[in-house]
C-alpha cells in the first residue's frame, strides 16, 4: 500500500499543509479532508468546470488534477474570491442579475469568470462565451450569467 | 483509482530510472486530462510519474537556427501564449486554442495528445505539417522520430517501455511559408473533432508557385495521416491552380479509411477530408502570402 504523502501549498493565501494518498485528486482533498466544500464536483471528467479552481492563477478543473501536484502552488477557491470588505463584483452581480439558480455551477462560473476578469479588463460577450464554454450549466441557459460577467467587468474598470 | 506511488524526477535520467527500475505500470503524467480521466475509468497504474518538474519537458524556446522547441510537459496555454508562437506559428495556436476548454488548455499539453495518440487528436496535423521531430528519452539515450511516423495506432505510438517523449521541435518556418490547422465539430468548442487537417505551404519570392506543400488529416484514419501525394500534387503549382487544389484534395480523400461513429459516419468523414484539405490549402496560402 503506498505511502501518503506530505504536501505543502498555499491555498486562498494561507500557507496549508496535508498528508494525501497519491490516488486523490485535489477536488477530493479541498473538499474531503479541508472542509473546502465550495468547489462542486459534477462530471469528475473535465466536461462541466464545476470543480473549477485557479492554480498559479490559471483556471484549471481540478477533478483532474492531483493532490500532490499542489506541492508548491498558489491555489484559489471560491472561499477565496469574497475579500474581507465584502462580496467580489462578480459574486454581487451573480445575486444581481439572479444568474443561479441551483447554484451547483455557481463556484465554478465565478472562479472561471475570475480568471478572465484578471487578465482581461474588458473582454467581448463572445469572448466571455468561448472563455465560459468549459463551464456548463442546466438551469439559467447563460445569458444571465453572461451578463453578471459584462456588468462586474464594467463595474470593476470603474 | 488504484493505489499507486507518485514520484516527480528533476531530471531526465532520474525520469529514466524510475520508468526502469521495475515499478511496474508507470502512468506518466503530463496535464492529466487525459490519464486522471483514464485511472478514473479503471485504468491501473503502479506509479504516477510527473514529468513536470523536468526542465527538457516543460521549456519552451526559440532559436533561429534549431526552431521551436516544445517540452513535453508544456501546457498548450504557454504555447499559444508565447510571442514566437503567434507570431511565427500561427498554426500552432490554431490546434492548441481548441483543445477543449481553457481550463483544459491549461493543463493539457501537446505531447500528452501525441503520447495519447488519439486518431482524432487536434494537435499533430499541424505538427506533422511543420516538418516537426520528436524527442525520445530512452534506457539508451536519446533518439529522434519524425512526427508524422510517431503513431501507430489508435492509442499507440513509437514509444517502448522505458521510453518518454520529451520534446517535440519544430523548425524555423522557411520565408515565404505559411500553415494553417481547422477542424470540423458540430459545435464551436468542447468537441471532439468528426475529422479535421492542416496543410504548410512553401511559396517562391513572387509569392505566386508553390515550391513545397505538406498536407495531413487526422480522426479519418486509426492515425493521424500525413498525405504526401496531396503535398506532391500542389508543388510547382500556382497558388491560384484550382485543379491543383482539387488535385490534392482527392488525394486527403483516398487516403481517409475512416470508421462511422457516433460523430460521423464513413462517407460523411470522407467529403471532410476533402472540404477541410481544400480550407486548410487556403489558410496556408493565405498566411504565405501575408507573412
Ligand atoms: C473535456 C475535455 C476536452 C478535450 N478536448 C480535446 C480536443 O478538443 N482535442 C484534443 O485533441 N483532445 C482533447 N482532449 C483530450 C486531452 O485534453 C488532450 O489529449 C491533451 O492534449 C492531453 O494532454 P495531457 O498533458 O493532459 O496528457 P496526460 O493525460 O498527462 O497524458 C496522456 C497520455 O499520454 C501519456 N504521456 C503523457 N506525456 C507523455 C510523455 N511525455 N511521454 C510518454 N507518455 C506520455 C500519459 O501516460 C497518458 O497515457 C480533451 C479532454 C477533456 C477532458
Ligand atoms: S467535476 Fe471537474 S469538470 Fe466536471
Ligand atoms: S444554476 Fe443550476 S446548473 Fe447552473
Amino acid at each position: 500500500m503506498p505511502g501518503k504523502v506530505h504536501v505543502t501549498t498555499t491555498i486562498n493565501g494561507e500557507s496549508v499543509e496535508f498528508l494525501c494518498e497519491p490516488r486523490q485528486t485535489i477536488l477530493e482533498v479541498l473538499r474531503d479532508q479541508l472542509d473546502l466544500t465550495g468547489t462542486k464536483e459534477g462530471c469528475s471528467n473535465g466536461n462541466c468546470g464545476a470543480c473549477s479552481i485557479l492554480v498559479d492563477g490559471e483556471v484549471i478543473d481540478s477533478c483532474l488534477m492531483m493532490g500532490v501536484e499542489a506541492e508548491g502552488q498558489e491555489i484559489i477557491t471560491i472561499e477565496g474570491v469574497a475579500s474581507a470588505d465584502g462580496l467580489h463584483p462578480l459574486q454581487q452581480k451573480f445575486l444581481e442579475h439572479a444568474a443561479l439558480q441551483c447554484g451547483i455551477c455557481t463556484p465554478g462560473f465565478i472562479v472561471a469568470a475570475k480568471a478572465l476578469l484578471d487578465q482581461e479588463s474588458d473582454p467581448s460577450e463572445e469572448r466571455i462565451r468561448l472563455y465560459l464554454a468549459g463551464n456548463l450549466c442546466r438551469c439559467t441557459g447563460y445569458d444571465k450569467i453572461v451578463r453578471a460577467v459584462q456588468d462586474a467587468a464594467s463595474e470593476m474598470a470603474e | 483509482m488504484n493505489a499507486f506511488d507518485y514520484e516527480a524526477p528533476q531530471s531526465v535520467d532520474e525520469a529514466i530510472s524510475l520508468l526502469s527500475a521495475g515499478n511496474g505500470n508507470v502512468g506518466i503524467l503530463a496535464g492529466g486530462t487525459d490519464l486522471i480521466a483514464q485511472l478514473k475509468e479503471g485504468r491501473k497504474i503502479d506509479l504516477m510519474l510527473d514529468l513536470k518538474q523536468i526542465p527538457e519537458a516543460t521549456a519552451l524556446s526559440f532559436d533561429e537556427d534549431s526552431g521551436l522547441s516544445i517540452g513535453a510537459a508544456t501546457s498548450c496555454s504557454k504555447i499559444y501564449g508565447y510571442d514566437v508562437v503567434q507570431s511565427r506559428y500561427p498554426a500552432l495556436v490554431d490546434c492548441t486554442s481548441l483543445i477543449g476548454s481553457i481550463q483544459i488548455q491549461n493543463r493539457g499539453t501537446v505531447g500528452g495528445n501525441f503520447c495519447n495518440a488519439s486518431p482524432a487528436a487536434d494537435t499533430p496535423p499541424a505538427v506533422i505539417v511543420l516538418g516537426s521531430t520528436c524527442r525520445i528519452a530512452g534506457p539508451n539515450g536519446m533518439r529522434e522520430v519524425a512526427a508524422e511516423d510517431f503513431f501507430t495506432g489508435p492509442g499507440q505510438s513509437v514509444l517502448q517501455s522505458g521510453e518518454f517523449l520529451v520534446s517535440i521541435q519544430v523548425p524555423t518556418p522557411a520565408a515565404n511559408s505559411g500553415a494553417f490547422f481547422l477542424r470540423f465539430i458540430p459545435r464551436n468548442e468542447m468537441d471532439i473533432a468528426v475529422a479535421n487537417a492542416a496543410a504548410s505551404v512553401v511559396l517562391d519570392s513572387e509569392k505566386t508557385t508553390i515550391q513545397e506543400a505538406r498536407v495531413a488529416i487526422g480522426a479519418v484514419a486509426p492515425t493521424p495521416l500525413l498525405v504526401a501525394d496531396a503535398g506532391a500534387a500542389l508543388v510547382g503549382k500556382a497558388v491560384d491552380d484550382e485543379d491543383a487544389i482539387e488535385a490534392a484534395c482527392a488525394a486527403s480523400r483516398a487516403a481517409a479509411r475512416p470508421i462511422s461513429d457516433m460523430r460521423g459516419t464513413i462517407e460523411q468523414r470522407i467529403h471532410l477530408s476533402g472540404v477541410l484539405t481544400r480550407r486548410a490549402i487556403q489558410g496556408a496560402i493565405q498566411r504565405a502570402k501575408e507573412s
